[in-house]
């Protein structure tokens, strides 16, 4: 299976749509293509973490700063910035506008990304992080745009799934 | 001593003592204290830095907190973001939560040494007020990254509260850095 290339490139302009000029990103492999164009693109700054918590002080102070500006991780790095999710952007109120990449949900060979996969939904819910699956390039753009103005009126963090309908080439 | 420099810059502190002194010699609009999330108001701090790049941005930070967010010094090395100067107070020990030691302690684990090896520049190792000074002096004069690591005590105040909600330091925190925005746009013949 490979990472869809005409998607990536729909889902980075749909970001681009947005009006989004600042990116926050650990890499992986659903995100590769995506990132390597906001990388070319001269409009966008996007800043690399080592770790996704890292990410959600970035996005923090990106929105201090007055910049728009998403965060693009793989759900397991979601995972692994909760309390940065719950500790700095729900405790004082500072949008995140978050695009997870949806591993180890239906149809995913590798053991290794399942149980991570399997729980996603069920933490989101939990942390009342309000959500969408994004599965069709016809629609994933309007998804971005609408993400990111509810992440901004509602002053929270938002999630938009992007599943393996979108991010791989069709069989 | 420090405190008449950071008039003017945007600050993003961590929790406890660090916060706590700093709210005690006076809030400023300009202050954001980062009361939990230990280990990102580095990264807080690179956010805004890399965005504004016309702002001198400080971020007062601990040594429990970098322990638990390593990898902002490789994030920040990479970045390397020239209007940002990162202070480390090194007290070797989780003050604000009983006290423990930290992996500093005794010298154990040296953060200036680790900032070093992340690819950082410039970074002072410093354990006295005058060090600590003149440290403070060439990192604010510097058009560039500085680390400083300063050996201090485990000392903290008697007290800790605010007279301030997190929320509304966080609005008022952005708006100053907005009206900031505004006045550098503004030529100064129309005001």
């Amino acid at each position: 299976m490979s990472v869809s290339y005409e998607n990536s490139k729909v889902v980075f302009q749909g970001i681009k749509d947005a009006g989004i000029t600042s990116l926050s990103a650990l890499p992986e492999t659903w995100l590769g293509l995506l990132l390597q164009q906001a990388e070319r693109d001269p409009d966008v700054t996007l800043i690399q973490v080592a770790k996704e918590e890292e990410a959600i002080g970035v996005a923090a102070g990106a929105y201090f700063a007055g910049e728009r500006h998403i965060l693009l991780m793989q759900n397991h790095g979601f995972l692994a910035a909760i309390n940065g999710i719950v500790s700095l952007a729900m405790l004082y109120g500072i949008p995140l506008c978050m695009l997870i990449a949806l591993r180890g949900h239906w149809g995913e060979p590798y053991p290794w990304h399942t149980r991570g996969g399997i729980v996603t939904e069920g933490v989101l819910r939990a942390l009342n992080i309000p959500f969408e699956y994004a599965r069709s390039p016809k629609e994933v753009g309007r998804q971005i745009r609408e993400a990111y103005t509810f992440s901004q009126s509602s002053l929270s963090p938002v999630a938009l799934l992007l599943t393996r309908d979108l991010m791989e080439e069709a069989l | 001593m420090l405190y008449p420099e950071l008039d003017d810059k945007p600050v993003v502190t961590i929790m406890g003592a660090c916060a706590q002194e700093l709210y005690d010699l006076g809030h400023k609009e300009n202050f954001f204290y980062l009361q939990h999330a230990m280990g990102l108001a580095s990264s807080v701090g690179l956010g805004i830095a890399l965005h504004l790049p016309r702002e001198k941005v400080v971020v007062l930070d601990g040594d429990g907190s970098v322990l638990m967010n390593l990898g902002t010094l490789a994030t920040l090395a990479r970045y390397r973001p020239r209007n940002l100067v990162h202070i480390i107070f090194d007290n070797g020990s989780l003050l604000s939560t009983g006290g423990f030691d930290s992996h500093t302690t005794s010298g154990i684990t040296d953060l200036a040494a680790m900032a070093r090896a992340a690819g950082i520049g410039h970074v002072a190792a410093v354990d006295s007020v005058m060090g600590f000074g003149e440290a403070a002096i060439d990192a604010f004069a510097r058009n560039d990254f500085s680390v400083i690591v300063v050996k201090v005590s485990a000392v903290g105040p008697n007290h800790y509260g605010m007279d301030l909600q997190l929320p509304e330091n966080a609005f008022r925190f952005k708006r100053w850095i907005a009206a900031r925005k505004t006045a550098a746009r503004t030529p100064a013949e129309a005001l």
